[in-house]
Formats: C-alpha cells, structure tokens, sequence
C-alpha cells in the first residue's frame, strides 16, 4: 500500500546500506511488517491470517519431520506411523500435532473464510487477494486429503478409493483417468507413492500462493468492520507493535486449544477405522471423510447422479471463485447490511448442517435434508446474493475508521446524521 | 417486513431438514443399527488430563492376555522391552528377558531358522486361525469406536472423554448372554448386545470366572488380592491393552500440563503487553 504515514526503512549502519543497495530484503521485510498501516479498528477475526501462517509453519516443520520415519510403501506405511508413535523419541508428540494440526488449520481457514464472506473482503478492489485464497483452500482440501491417505489405514484406503473414483464421472475418458489416477486397476502402492510425494510438494505451493496472497493483500491493505477503506493517518495503527501483539495474543489463546486436542484428545478428531490396516477385502460399513471435508461430501452424496454430484461438489468451491461479481451490493461490511446479516448467518448455519449431515449415512430423510441445504447453498450465492444487492437498504455507514472508533470528529459539515445509531455496530470489535 | 420474510425463510429451513432427519430416525427402524446396547462407562486409572496406568493393573492385563487371547491374537507392535516401561507394566529388566525367552522368534540369522526372544523382539504372530482372522490387538482400544452421536458429542470435547474404545471392549468382554427368543444367532456364532457390527460374533466368550490365577493373589499379602472375576479380568486386560495402544500417555497428559500452564502464563502476558500498546490507539 502506499503511504506516508509511518516511517520507511532507514538503514542505519554502513553494511544495512550496503545491504540494502544491493538486495533490500530488510527494507521489504521492515516495511511488509513494521511500518505498514493497519486499519485500527480490526477485532480478533482478523488475526486468522497471522493464525494461518503459523500453522502452515507447523505442518511443514513437523511434516518434514515425520516424512524421515515414515515408509511410503503398502506393507509398511502403517507399521511405520506405529514405529513412529512408540519408538521414535516423541514421535508421537509429532505426529498429534501434525494430524491436529491439519484440523487445526481448516479449523482457522473456515474462520478466515466466514471473517471474509461477513465483511465483504472480496469486494472490488480484492478480488485477487480472494482468489488466491480460493485457490490456497483448494490447495489445502487436496494436501489434507493425500496427508490422510499416508497412515495407510482402512479409512485411508477407502477415501482415496472414494475420492479417486469420483473422477470416473467425467463422461468418455473417466475410466481411464481413474486408471492413470491410480497408476494401476485400484487404489494400491503406485498411488500411495504418488500420493506421499504430492503430500510433500503441495504445503510448498500453497506457501508460494501464501506470499501472493500477503502480496495482493499489502497492495491494497486490509478490510476493516466498517468496509470505509483508509482516508488518513487517524484511521491505522503501524503493524508493529499493534497488530504484532495483537496477533500473539489470538495465536497464544488458539495454541492452547490446539493444545488441548495434541495433549488430551489426540484421536478424537480422527476416526477408529484408521487405526486398522488398510484391507482392500474389507469395506467399512460407513466411509466418512475428516471434518473438514464433510459439507463438500454431503453435497456429492445429495445427488442422485454421479457426475452431477460431482459436479455440484467442485462447484460448491468454484462459486467462491466467482463470489465478488455475484454479490451486487456496493457496502462491504455486514454490519451495514441488515438483511445481508441475517442470511450471512442462515448460510453459516446451513454449511454446518451439511458437514453435519455428511457424517450420516446417505439414507432416508437424510438424503432429504442434504438435498434441501445444497439448493439454499447455491441460492445463497446465486439468488441471494445478486438480489439483496439491488433490494436492501444499507444503514448508514461512518465517515472513516477513526470516527467510528473514536466517535464523529466535532464537524457540522460532512458528519453523517445517524452517527448516533452507527456507532454501536463498531463497538463490537 | 423484510425481517419478517428472512424469519420465516430461516424457518423454514430449520423445519424441513429437522422434519426429514426425523423422518429418517423413523427409517431407522428399518435397517438396523449396532450396537444394541451402548458400552458401558468404566472409571479407568487412565482417563482424565491426569489419567496414568496402574502398572500392577497392567501386569494382570498382560497375564490375561497372555492366558486369554494369545492363542488367537497378535500383538506384533509391542516389544517386550517397553514391558519394562515405568509408566507402564513397570515389570523389571530380568522379568522381560525371562518373559521374551518364554517365546519362540523366527529369525533367519539363527542356527536352526529360529531362537529363544529377546527384549527386543516384539511379541511373535499368534497361530494362525482357521477360517477368520483374529485383528491384532496392539491398537485395537484405539481401533474401536462406537458413534456417541449429538450432542454427547460436542460435550466430550469439554469433558476430554477419550475412553469409548476401552469401554467398548470391556463392555464386549462381559457382554455375552443368552439371545431374545426373537434373534437367531448363527451356528458358530456368540450373542453379544455391545458388539459394533451385528448381533454376534465369531469370537467365543474368552473370559471365564477363575479362570485364571493372578500371579498377584498368590504372595503373602492378602492386601493386594483382587477378585478374580470376568468383571476383574475384562477391565485388567483393557487396561493393558490401552497402555498397549498408547504406551506415551502418561508422557503426554504430563507434558500438556506443563504446556497449558506455559501457553496460560504467556497468554496473560501477552494480553498485559497488547493492552499496553493499544491504551492509546482506542
């Protein structure tokens, strides 16, 4: 973002100058994340993306870790993550971590994600910054997914099994792709491998997207509750100490409940099936993806249709991609929006009852209920949200950040009459 | 107006898909679901954030298993050396060499294909089985679940109730009984209202009342005698079999304490050190 309102880098030693003649990497650094202006009326959803990066770090550090004991091979991948859990000094704490921590991360993301849809982040001029973020998510749900085959365990093997057979809808060549997914006529060792070495890659490319992402994000500054971008030094605080602290503080009190799953329930997120040898004679009775994952799941199985659901399901994801040219509406944040607030939190609501209703078996009234939440998902993003652009009558909003923080500065000109009534939403924060 | 619409919207659907769930809980009745009976709750040394294993308890567990289940059973990811484990069986260095040498290891390197175990060796294959496939039992507390459904669910999040795999396999041990005259059981098969996939299963009642001796009741000391019951010997070889599955928790539960009163303490601090910096910016 450009700006003047906080002091720029000023290498201070003869070798910072030299340095930074040369390669001004603390410069950037110093800038990104000392001098860069921060609205000052952020609330605590948005230290997420700080949250983000953190666990990003985690899963890689652990991952990369782990990846040293473990075998990628059908006979002994899951004899290693048992090796891994007894004989390797604290292996266990590792490999807790890592697989909390993927639920940890989707946990942090979905929160991310909702802080977005809520106060209207993908709005014009962020829409980048947004894709981008679609496009990490996409990224995340593939390496959580290949992540969970590794163990080699029976939900393992029947999910990749699931998942994979999924791409066998594409009409003509699905067989074959399937075939090609697998490196052979079933879910087996080409697949495990391949499979562990995407797992390896992927957390590398969302990193990458990662600084695209904080990129876009330092081009056009952050949101802020009241969707008013920045007009003056008034309305930001510098990024350190303010929003360092800050984030320490969300990511202290995240930690110590991430803590409370590594320490205390390690295998609650996890399912029992996981815990046996992948036995490609035996089916599951139910095959049930991780958390994260189950909304998507219950929009494929509400289908009827193979191809369709599957269709539907990636779509469910690809709408996002299309999200800020749905949403008509010119006032970002929902705290201005008092229609837009309310079906903001039936669609919170309906995405939950899905993930809900992935977790049963696809029978009876349960294939109803699913059937009825994916047609609200989609005229949420289809119906809703183009519609309430053009019918709803925003509240009015506050002049700038600082005044909704700090009360109306005391001008007779330009003070928007309900000051009074717009003040309270921001006190939330 | 427009709140009125979004109400009865939002009202509608929360009504449909609670009409169609129930409509499905009506389904139920059609196919059935198992467990019969949901397991029954043990008050185990182990659970809780400060949950540890009573390594006299574990011994006995190992004695049943021993007794009881080897004949069928593997437990090919324990070593004897973590027998010796202080937070576990705590048994000492002679005991697990005098132990490991009870059993035969196929190793080629040896002179006739095969020798007496070591403390290193991990407990060797049980026979094989004729007809079925008894699962290994290192992971199996970890291995079996039974649904605990909404909300209970969310509850045990608060509450840290990690136990329904023991719990299910204590009630599944002392779970046998006579069938309803309305359940056919079939030939070779053993009525169980607490087993996960069905009325019954192939695995006989293992656990008979004194059956078997606990090495324990047989010293001087009357002080330490347990009773030695189905009940006794279901809850001991759980037990064991838990520290089988998770032979660091004693380990873990005591570091996350040191770690939540680290992360507590730092949280407050950090809160302290944000309030500072921010008194003048609100």
């Amino acid at each position: 973002m450009q700006h003047d309102y906080f002091p720029r880098y000023e290498p201070k030693t003869a070798v910072g100058r030299w340095f930074d003649d040369r390669l001004p990497l603390t410069r950037l650094m110093y800038d990104s994340f000392v001098a860069y202006p921060v609205p000052r009326n952020l609330n605590y959803f948005y230290t997420f993306g700080g949250i983000l990066s953190i666990m990003l770090v985690v899963q890689i550090v652990t991952g990369v870790v782990l990846a040293m004991h473990y075998v990628p091979h059908e006979d002994f991948a899951f004899d290693s993550i048992e090796h891994i859990m007894r004989n390797v000094n604290y292996g266990w704490l590792l490999r807790y971590i890592h697989s909390n921590g993927a639920s940890m991360f989707f946990l942090a993301v979905y929160i991310h994600i909702f802080r977005g849809l809520y106060f209207g982040s993908y709005k014009a001029p962020r829409e980048i910054l947004w894709i981008l973020g679609v496009v990490i998510f996409l990224l995340m749900m593939a390496t959580a997914f290949m992540g969970y085959v590794l163990p080699w365990g029976q939900m393992s093997f029947w999910g990749a099994t699931v998942i994979t057979n999924l791409f066998s809808a594409i009409p003509l060549v699905g067989e074959s792709v399937v075939t090609w997914l697998w490196g052979g006529f079933a879910v087996g060792q080409p697949t495990l491998n391949r499979f562990y070495s995407l797992h390896y890659l992927l957390p590398f490319m969302i990193a990458g997207v990662v600084a695209l992402h904080v990129w876009a994000l330092h081009v056009t500054g952050q949101t802020n509750p009241t969707g008013i971008e920045v007009k003056s030094k008034q309305d930001v605080v510098p990024f350190t100490p303010h929003a360092t602290i800050k984030d320490a503080f969300a990511m202290t009190l995240f930690l110590i409940l991430f803590a409370w799953f590594v320490f205390y329930l390690p295998n609650y997120l996890g399912h029992a099936d996981n815990y046996q040898k992948a036995d490609p004679l035996v089916t599951p009775a139910h095959i049930v993806p991780e958390w994260y994952l189950l909304p998507f799941y219950a929009i494929l199985r509400a289908v009827p249709s193979k191809l369709f659901g599957v269709v539907l399901m990636f779509g469910s994801i690809a709408v996002l991609f299309i999200l800020p040219w749905l949403d008509t509406s010119r006032v970002r944040s929902a705290n201005y929006r008092p229609l837009y607030r309310q079906f903001f939190w039936i669609f919170v609501v309906v995405c939950i009852g899905l993930g809900y209703l992935g977790a049963k078996p696809a029978e009876g009234g349960y294939v109803v209920a699913a059937r009825i939440l994916t047609i609200y998902y989609f005229a949420h993003f289809f119906l809703i949200l183009p519609l309430l652009g053009l019918f709803e009558n925003p509240r009015p909003r506050p002049a700038s950040i600082a005044d909704s923080v700090l009360g109306p500065a005391d001008q007779p000109s330009g003070a928007p009459a309900a000051a009074g009534g717009v003040a309270a939403p921001e006190t939330r924060g | 107006m427009h709140n009125a619409l979004i109400r009865l919207l939002a009202a509608i659907l929360l009504v449909l898909p609670l009409a169609s769930l129930s409509y499905a809980a009506d389904d139920e009745s059609g196919t059935p679901h198992y467990p019969k009976n949901k397991p029954r709750h043990v008050s185990w040394s182990f659970a809780g954030p400060f949950g540890t294993f009573d390594p006299q308890q574990l011994q006995r567990g190992l004695q049943v298993y021993r007794e009881a289940c080897a004949a069928c059973h593997s437990l090919g990811y324990v070593a004897f050396r973590t027998l010796a484990s202080e937070s576990g069986p705590h048994l000492s260095a002679d005991a697990v060499r005098a132990l490991a040498s009870e059993y035969i290891i196929e190793d080629p390197d040896a002179p006739e294909g095969e020798r007496p175990g070591r403390a290193s060796d991990v407990f060797p294959d049980a026979p094989p089985y004729p007809d079925a496939n008894p699962p290994d039992l290192s992971v199996i507390t970890k291995a079996r679940t039974v649904e605990r459904g909404f909300p209970t669910f969310i509850f045990d999040i608060f509450t840290q109730y990690q136990e329904t795999g023991p719990d299910y396999l204590y009630s599944l041990l002392t779970g046998y009984q006579d069938p309803p005259d309305d359940v056919e059981v079939p030939d070779g098969n053993y009525y169980n209202p607490y087993f996960v996939s069905g009325t019954a299963l192939a695995m006989p009642p293992p656990l008979f009342e004194e059956a078997i001796a606990y090495a324990q009741n047989a010293d001087d000391n009357p002080n330490n005698d347990v009773p030695e019951t189905v009940d006794q010997y279901a809850k001991d070889v759980t037990a064991f079999l838990m520290w089988t599955a998770e032979p660091h928790m004693t380990d873990r539960k005591s570091l996350g304490l040191a770690v939540m009163i680290f992360l507590i303490v730092l949280a407050g601090l950090v809160y302290y050190t944000k309030k500072k910096v921010w008194a003048e910016a609100h």
